[in-house]
Order: structure tokens, then C-alpha cells, then sequence
């Protein structure tokens, strides 16, 4: 009985210490972000080689200087405000063209949809690496170098085949027969997609925009090769190459990163299980 | 027996709406027009750039100039004779593998403690997702700090532990800096292994599982025998994905290393970057990015694959 | 519908003279369902394969079958749900199957899950078809009313599908169906999702409402009992193809083939091999201990070896083999009712007869109904 307990107490410690190693090798970068952000740079620069200065806790008060010189001296705000525009543009054109799409998919087309489907997801797999030199191209005849509207043009390309796929199983998981109750109560079928069905999608919806949106933040690709001026970045782009130009920059650095990701990582935590939900459907159904 | 307004409904529907058929009903041209317009923004712009890649990487095509002249395959010949090229094709080998296998090992491992119940769960499925969710490139700049040359915090650590006495120059040895973007990748990719792995778990059914601690099967076997082959379809998305995400990413290498030091960490993405963008030569960097092909085909199809079986299991 | 609802209905109509000359105005003209030649192929499999059926003015017609029979293919086509592979679709005097779509058919249909919007309060559910024609706000008040006062549901308008009960549902659906005033309603096993005590009194306040108000319904199910006490004829189908149509009683007693013979009746009809030609049919009930028959009764007598006897309170169910010269390998059921007390023993062989009237006789190799015994 109590050998028992001793396992019982082992495995508790063990499942624990477990889950610890795992949340501190997810964290500490973060952590890292959060301790330098806030660090006077006397703080800051003193080489490793100094045994004495332990550079996990704040041996200075902590400062809000990195901010201060982040939000009035650099163009942080600029590439949130250049983010924020590209990411609703995108967000809109990626709905308007993935939700019909991602509705007939799931309903209207049968097998041949079916098979359609997985073409158009496989889509999402082609990566910017492949296209961004071809893009280059393109972008340049179209006259679009160094113009938010080249991001634009270019993000739905990953936004459309992954939020149709998205939402063509949201779509899925609503019964046929509302639908169905519908067309005999007197509504054409395209009637009945915009009354009944939209209104049950609607947090399918609203997952596709935010994987859209946050999508469009992490994209680093395609930014670097469009966009060459300051003022025309997204953070994804501005805070590790515009900010880098100084070598001893670590402060407003992480102090970007770590304002730009945090809001963004708390949201991401609402919408992760519909978004692994909608991504695996297939294969974990088998 | 009669309604109110009996003979009226119907009166009034011939004159409300169209008795016969219109587009809005039926339900095949339909399929098609809502299915267009998204259809064609990804053939256009998908796949416009992407025969260019390939008529690209057959011509001698530099930015700036318009000029397209055809120049066989010599741009292949080129890199495959170039040993940077040889290289670079070598690490993006070693960084993909090496990654998604420790990818695959911890996020089982993970997904194993996340599914066990325990307090503060909710809060560590959480933090664990940290890294997916933050932009790349952010994440990238906070690893570049922690394995900076003078300031690294992990050599501080070894130091004053007394673990190793030693200097590590992270991201300036060749060998460090590969297993710097290594660890990074790893770091980047293994909470959405995680995540899948673990709904894939859930998707087990529970009959099976306690049917197996009932015939009084070991942890081991359970794992083997009953969770890991269950598992399968579902890790193997999870590792598809993470090969698709690490052996085309540009961003870790570029902001770690940029290829560094001598050239030494490039990889696929960013030598077309550095030959293509940075030097111009736009043929040679399509000819060099579509080496990243045949992996994705391979990936696709295995994708198909799963897709179809499920399609067939459903 | 509880009865007071059902008197609120007619106090309602009396109210309103001028809406019943209009209704029997539209008798006249309020047609019938034909099914000619229809076939719904999906790929290899022929889910409806050739069915024939014209169903009568006010008729409540059942469409019985096993799962997979196509018995729900064969509505959702009339509903226009799904296009018919080839043949064609009447209703009331036009031809429906090529250009109409569901909502301009004139039919309700009320689904199995119930199919209630969620989004929806009761009233708007109720409401939603008489939006899509366009009546006024004060039209759709007053109809969606006189629907909830029929089926007691006035009190639950405001709330959604999900605060409602299983059999609160059902009366909205029903509500939704009947507001709009439609030529034919559809019913897809609207009562399969009640539990069992409910469902006897739902079929009996359904059968009540539609005979009240007359409206030409086609119900489907897979459940014999219900489609024997609701149906005015019974459809039986069988691997897409229409086996026998008939009134409830017609079905069971002289039912077309040994299919619909096993299909209905619980237990089935018993089935012996007479010769090589021939089956013999006779339903359990009948099949009773001889000295139940009066003398004069013509009968025809065997011998059961019974296995095993149940009783089931309202009866007994006698499991046996018949004992004949040749073989002793044909399982028979009998079903006895309580008033026959003869005491039974298993393992004992005992004289039980059918009266001939009530022996059916099938084709062994078609399966198809005689008109004779064998010579």
C-alpha cells in the first residue's frame, strides 16, 4: 500500500517536473524578451564573462527608457498602423473570396469538390520560398515595389487556400438539414446559405479572419523582398532589420517583439483548438 | 377544415419570388460561381508565379533589365557543380530531419503530459503554444540576443553552474550555429506538433484506451502497441507540416546567421535569397529555390495519401 | 395536439367563414403526389430504382422499409432535396421534377432531427417560411398565433430550439410546417427521436391533426408499428423498388411477397417449405394449439417440438421446430394471448393447427404471392 503511494507520488513529481521542462524551454525566450525589455543598458552589456553580474534578475530598477525610445524615436507605430492596414485588407479579401468558396466546397460540389479541396489546401503548402523570386518579378512590372499594396496582392495567396479549407469544415460540421428546412421553407439555396447557414458560421467566421490576420503578422518572406523603406514595413519586418542597424539595440528590440506578440499569443490560445480541429479533420477522423 | 389566408401563400409566392429555377437554386452552376472567384485568385496568383519560377530558373533573367534569354539548364548545371550549393542543399537536409525528428519525439512527450490531468494544465497548454503563435521573425531576434556573442545568457549559465568553463561562440562556429537553428526550429515547431498530436489523442476512443489498461497492457506496450500506431496519421501531419515550415524557412537562418559565418548555415531559402534578391541573379535563385520541389511533391502526395484514407475509413 | 388546441382550432375557423369557403374553394383544386417510373442512381448503387406511386388527395400514405430501401430518397426527391436520375414528379396536376425548385413546390416538410433553426427563437422559426413570401408583419403575427394556439405552444414563442423539449420541438416544427398552408406535407421519421411512451401519444395527437385538417401527407419510416396505425395506405419498400402498396390491413394479411411478409408483424410471419415450389405463410397469432379451434374449423394441424416459451405478460411467445416425417429443421414462432391457458412445456411435442383461410402461399424461388395453394 504505501510502496504503492510512493509510485503514485513519483509519478506525480515526474508528470510535474515534466510539464515544467516543457513550459520553461516554450517560455524562456519570452521571459528573456520581458527581462531585457525592461533593463537599463549598464544592466544590459556586461559580458557573460562576469560571474558576479547575474544577468536573470534586474540588478538595476527596471526602466521603461526602451519603450519610451521604441514608441517616439523609431517607427514602431508606423509598421503597427502598416501591419494593421495590410492585415485588414487581406482579412477582407481573403473572406469575400474563401467563404463561398469554402461553402460550396463543403456542400455544393460533391466529390469533385472534395478532391478540389485538398488541390486548393495542398496550395497553402507551396511555400513563399518557392515564389518570392518570381514574385520579385512580377511586383516589379506591376509597378508595386516598395508599396503595402504588393502584400496585399501577394498574402491572400496563403490566406485563401487556408481559410477555405478552414471553413469548408466549419461549414461541414453544420447539419445539411437546416439548410435543407430552409430551401422547402421557401428560400433558394443561396438564400438559405446567407440566412441560416452564415449565422451558424459565425465563429468559423471569425477563426478564418484571426488565422488570416495573425498570418499576415508572421510573414517575414515576402516583406523583405517588397519592401525596402523604413516607413513601409510590418513589424514582422521592421523590428529585426530596421531596429538591428544598431548593434546595441536589444532593449527597444525585444521591447518591440514583446508588445507585438504577447496580445497576439493571448488571442492565439482562443482560436488554437478550432484551428487544429479544422486543419486535421481528415485524418484524424480516419 | 380550413387555415387563415388558405388560398393566399401560394397566390403570393408566384408573385414574391420566381416559381421556377434560378441560379440562386441550382446547386451545380452554383458550386462553380462561388467557387471561382477564390479558385482563380490562387491559380492567377499562385500559380502564375510559379510556372515563372520555373521559365525563370531556364533563363538568365536579372533584376532590373526586362531581358528573358533562354538559357537551358545551365543554371542547374551551375549550382550542382558549385559546392556552396552542395553545401547548403546538405543543411537544409540536416536542419529539416534533425529538427522534426526531436520535433516529433518531444511533442509525443508533450502531448503525453498535456493529456494527463494535473493542476495549472489549462495554464501550461498555454505557455507551451508561446512559440507558435508569435511571429517568426520576432521570436528569431529574441534567440539571436540569447546566443549573442559577448552577452549570451546561456554561456553565463554553464559558467556559474560550473557545467563547462568554456566559451561558446553560438552563432560564429560553424557547428554552435547549426545547432542554434536547430534548437530554434525545434523551439519554433514542436508546440503545434504538440497541439496536433494531442487531438489526435483525444480522438482516440476512450473504450480502446481503458480496454487496454484493462487487459492490464504495460505503459510501454499501451504506447506502442495501442497510442503511437492510432497516433500515426495524426503525427504524421504534424511532421509534415513541420517539414514544410523548417525546410522552407527563411527567416531563422536569415536572422541568425544570415548564412554565416562564411557562408556555412545557408540554406535553400536563403541562398536564393542572398543569389536571387541581394545579388541580382534571378534566374539562378529561382533555379536554386526549386530544389525545395521534389520535397514538397513528396510531402504533398503523402498528404493525399492520408487524405484519401481517411476519406475511405470516414 | 391536445384536444383544446384542436377545439381552439375550430373555434378559430368558425370565426373566419370566409377563409373556409376559400378552403373549399382550393379542394377542388388541391391536387395529388405521382411518382412515375422514378430512379435516383448514386454512382453504382440504385437507391430508387424504378418506383411508381400516386398518392390520393388528403391520403395519409406511409413509406415503410428497412434502412437503405430509399424510402427517404423517394421523399427528398418530391421535396426536390435531390434530382431524380429519370422520371418524373407530379404534384397537384404539374410537373415538378425538372424546374421547380423545394421552396416553390407547396410542401412542408418536417425533418427527423426537427431541423429547428438555433439561431432562432420559436416564433421566428415559425414565422421564417411566411418571411420568405413576403406577408406583412401583422399577417405573419397573426398566422404564427393560430399555429402555436394549435399545437399549445403560445407560452414558449420567445424561446430557442435549445430551451425546448424534445416533443416542444416537435409542435414547432409542426407549427413551422402547417403555417404556410402547403399542398403536401413530408414527414422523415419526425417521431423516432421521442422515447417511447411519448411517441405512442405523439402518433395519435399527428394522426388527429391530420385528419383534421385533411392536408395530403407522405410520412416516412422504418417503424411498422407506426406506419400501421398512422398510415391510410402503407408503401413497403424494399432495395428501391416498391414491394406492395395497400391499406394497413391489406399489407399485413395478404402481403405480396415473402419480404413484405417478414418485414411486418412482430414476430414475422412464419414461412415453411411445403415442396420445392411452394412456402407456406401463416402469421404466429394464428398459430395456436388445436383444441383452441372449434371442430368444425378447417385447419391445417402440426407438430410442434417447442425449444422455448416467453411470456411477455400481455401473451406468450411459443419458439419451436415442426415435427414432420421428413425433417424437423423449420423454426416456427407462435403467439398465444393470455386468454389461451393451455399449459406448454419446452421439449415436449405438441398439436398445433392453422386455420386455412389464414395460410398465405409464396413462390419459393420468387418469393412472389400465389393465389392458390399446391395441388
Amino acid at each position: 500500500m504505501t510502496a504503492r503511494r510512493v509510485v503514485r507520488v513519483l509519478k506525480q513529481i515526474g508528470l510535474y517536473s515534466a510539464a515544467a521542462a516543457f513550459t520553461g524551454l516554450a517560455v524562456f525566450p519570452f521571459y528573456w524578451m520581458l527581462v531585457t525589455a525592461f533593463k537599463e543598458d549598464n544592466d544590459l552589456y556586461v559580458a557573460a564573462t562576469m560571474r558576479a553580474h547575474i544577468p536573470w534578475i534586474f540588478n538595476e530598477p527596471p526602466t521603461l527608457e526602451h519603450f519610451q525610445y521604441l514608441l517616439g524615436d523609431t517607427a514602431y507605430l508606423a509598421w503597427v498602423r502598416n501591419t494593421i492596414l495590410v492585415g485588414a485588407a487581406v482579412v477582407v479579401i481573403t473572406l469575400v473570396l474563401a467563404v463561398p468558396a469554402g461553402y460550396a466546397l463543403a456542400r455544393l460540389t460533391g466529390r469533385w469538390g472534395e478532391r478540389l479541396g485538398i488541390g486548393i489546401f495542398l496550395t497553402y503548402l507551396i511555400p513563399p520560398t518557392l515564389l518570392f523570386i518570381p514574385f520579385s518579378r512580377v511586383i516589379a512590372v506591376l509597378g508595386l515595389q516598395n508599396s503595402l499594396w504588393a502584400l496585399v496582392l501577394v498574402y491572400p495567396t496563403f490566406t485563401i487556400p487556408f481559410c477555405t479549407w478552414l471553413l469548408m469544415g466549419f461549414f461541414r460540421s453544420i447539419p445539411r438539414d437546416i439548410e435543407e428546412q430552409a430551401m422547402i421553407d421557401g428560400y433558394s439555396r443561396l438564400a438559405a446559405m446567407r440566412l441560416v447557414v452564415l449565422p451558424l458560421a459565425v465563429s468559423g467566421v471569425l477563426t478564418a479572419a484571426f488565422f488570416s490576420f495573425t498570418l499576415v503578422m508572421q510573414e517575414f518572406v515576402y516583406a523583405l523582398t517588397f519592401i525596402s523603406s523604413v516607413g513601409k514595413m510590418t513589424v514582422s519586418l521592421g523590428i529585426p532589420v530596421a531596429l538591428f542597424r544598431d548593434v546595441f539595440n536589444w532593449g527597444a528590440m525585444m521591447a518591440a517583439a514583446l508588445i507585438t506578440s504577447v496580445p497576439i499569443a493571448i488571442v492565439y490560445n482562443l482560436f488554437i483548438d478550432r484551428f487544429v480541429g479544422g486543419l486535421t479533420a481528415g485524418a484524424v477522423k480516419g | 377544415m380550413a387555415q387563415p389566408n388558405e388560398a393566399q401563400p401560394l397566390v403570393q409566392l408566384a408573385a414574391a419570388t420566381f416559381r421556377r429555377r434560378t441560379l440562386a437554386d441550382r446547386e451545380g452552376v452554383l458550386g462553380r460561381l462561388l467557387l471561382a472567384p477564390a479558385f482563380l485568385y490562387v491559380i492567377l496568383v499562385v500559380g502564375v508565379p510559379f510556372v515563372l519560377a520555373i521559365l525563370l530558373s531556364f533563363s538568365a533573367a536579372r533584376s532590373g533589365s526586362l531581358s528573358f534569354s533562354w538559357v537551358g539548364l545551365s543554371h542547374f548545371s551551375t549550382i550542382i557543380a558549385d559546392p556552396q550549393f552542395q553545401l547548403t542543399l546538405r543543411n537544409t537536409l540536416v536542419f529539416t530531419i534533425a529538427s522534426q525528428v526531436l520535433v516529433m519525439i518531444l511533442a509525443t512527450a508533450a502531448a503525453n503530459v498535456l493529456d494527463a490531468a494535473f493542476f495549472g494544465k489549462r495554464a501550461v497548454r498555454m505557455l507551451i503554444l508561446l512559440p507558435w503563435a508569435v511571429p517568426v521573425s520576432l521570436a528569431a531576434m529574441s534567440w539571436a540576443w540569447i546566443f549573442d556573442s559577448t552577452f549570451s545568457v546561456i554561456n553565463w549559465t554553464l559558467r556559474a553552474s560550473g557545467l563547462f568553463q568554456g566559451w561558446l561562440y553560438w552563432l560564429g562556429d560553424t557547428e554552435l550555429a547549426m545547432i542554434a537553428i536547430i534548437i530554434v526550429h525545434v523551439w519554433r515547431t514542436f508546440p503545434f506538433a504538440t497541439v496536433v498530436v494531442l487531438a489526435g489523442m483525444a480522438a482516440i476512443p476512450l473504450e480502446i484506451r481503458e480496454a487496454a489498461v484493462i487487459d492490464g497492457a504495460s505503459f510501454w506496450r499501451r504506447l506502442f502497441q495501442v497510442n503511437l500506431p492510432l497516433l500515426l496519421p495524426v503525427v504524421t501531419v504534424a511532421v509534415l507540416f513541420g517539414v514544410v515550415f523548417t525546410s522552407t524557412d527563411l527567416s531563422v537562418v536569415y536572422l541568425l546567421t544570415r548564412g554565416g559565418p562564411y557562408n556555412s548555415t545557408h540554406v535553400l531559402a536563403s541562398l536564393a535569397f542572398q543569389r536571387g534578391i541581394l545579388g541580382g541573379d534571378l534566374g539562378q535563385g529561382a533555379a536554386i529555390a526549386l530544389f525545395l520541389l521534389p520535397a514538397l511533391v513528396v510531402v504533398a502526395i503523402v498528404m493525399l495519401r492520408l487524405a484519401r484514407r481517411a476519406e475511405v475509413g470516414a | 395536439m391536445p384536444f383544446d388546441s384542436l377545439r381552439s382550432l375550430r373555434a378559430f375557423d368558425s370565426e373566419r367563414p370566409k377563409a373556409m369557403s376559400e378552403s373549399a374553394k382550393r379542394a377542388s383544386r388541391m391536387g395529388y403526389v405521382e411518382a412515375k417510373d422514378l430512379h435516383k442512381h448514386f454512382g453504382e448503387v440504385h437507391a430508387v430504382d424504378g418506383v411508381d406511386l400516386s398518392v390520393n388527395q388528403g391520403e395519409l400514405l406511409v413509406l415503410l422499409g428497412p434502412s437503405g430501401c430509399g424510402k427517404t430518397t423517394l421523399m427528398r426527391m418530391i421535396a426536390g432535396l435531390e434530382e431524380p436520375t429519370l422520371g418524373e414528379i407530379w404534384i397537384a396536376g404539374e410537373r415538378v421534377d425538372q424546374d421547380v425548385p423545394p421552396r416553390a413546390r407547396g410542401i412542408a416538410m418536417v425533418f427527423q432531427g426537427y431541423a429547428l433553426y438555433p439561431h432562432k427563437t420559436a416564433f421566428r422559426n415559425i414565422s421564417f417560411p411566411l418571411e420568405a413570401i413576403g406577408k406583412s408583419p401583422t399577417a405573419i403575427r397573426e398566422a404564427v398565433d393560430w399555429a402555436a394556439t394549435m399545437f399549445g405552444i403560445r407560452p414558449l414563442l420567445a424561446r430557442r430550439p435549445r430551451q425546448l423539449s424534445g416533443g416542444e420541438r416537435q409542435r414547432v416544427a409542426l407549427a413551422r410546417a402547417v403555417v404556410r398552408s402547403p399542398r403536401v406535407f413530408l414527414f422523415d421519421e419526425p417521431l423516432s427521436n421521442l422515447d417511447a411512451q411519448l411517441r405512442a401519444i405523439a402518433r395519435f395527437e399527428l394522426k388527429q391533426f391530420q385528419r383534421e385538417i385533411g392536408t395530403t401527407t407522405i410520412y416516412v419510416t422504418h417503424d411498422q408499428v407506426e406506419a400501421m396505425g398512422l398510415g391510410d395506405r402503407i408503401v413497403v419498400m424494399n432495395k428501391g423498388k416498391v414491394r406492395q402498396i395497400g391499406t394497413p390491413q391489406e399489407v399485413y394479411d395478404n402481403p405480396a411477397d415473402t419480404f413484405v411478409a417478414t418485414f411486418l408483424g412482430s414476430p414475422p410471419m412464419n414461412l415453411v417449405e411445403h415442396d420445392e415450389n411452394t412456402l407456406f405463410g401463416f402469421r404466429p397469432e394464428l398459430f395456436l394449439p388445436r383444441p383452441t379451434f372449434p371442430p368444425h374449423e378447417d385447419i391445417r394441424v402440426y407438430h410442434l417440438r417447442v425449444r422455448q416459451v416467453e411470456h411477455l405478460g400481455a401473451g406468450r411467445l411459443v419458439y419451436g421446430y415442426l415435427e414432420e416425417e421428413s425433417r424437423s429443421d423449420q423454426p416456427v414462432i407462435a403467439g398465444l394471448p393470455v386468454t389461451i391457458r393451455t399449459p406448454i412445456a419446452e421439449d415436449q411435442v405438441y398439436e398445433f393447427a392453422v386455420p386455412r383461410r389464414a395460410m398465405r402461399y409464396f413462390d419459393r424461388r420468387t418469393g412472389l404471392k400465389r393465389q392458390d395453394g399446391p395441388a
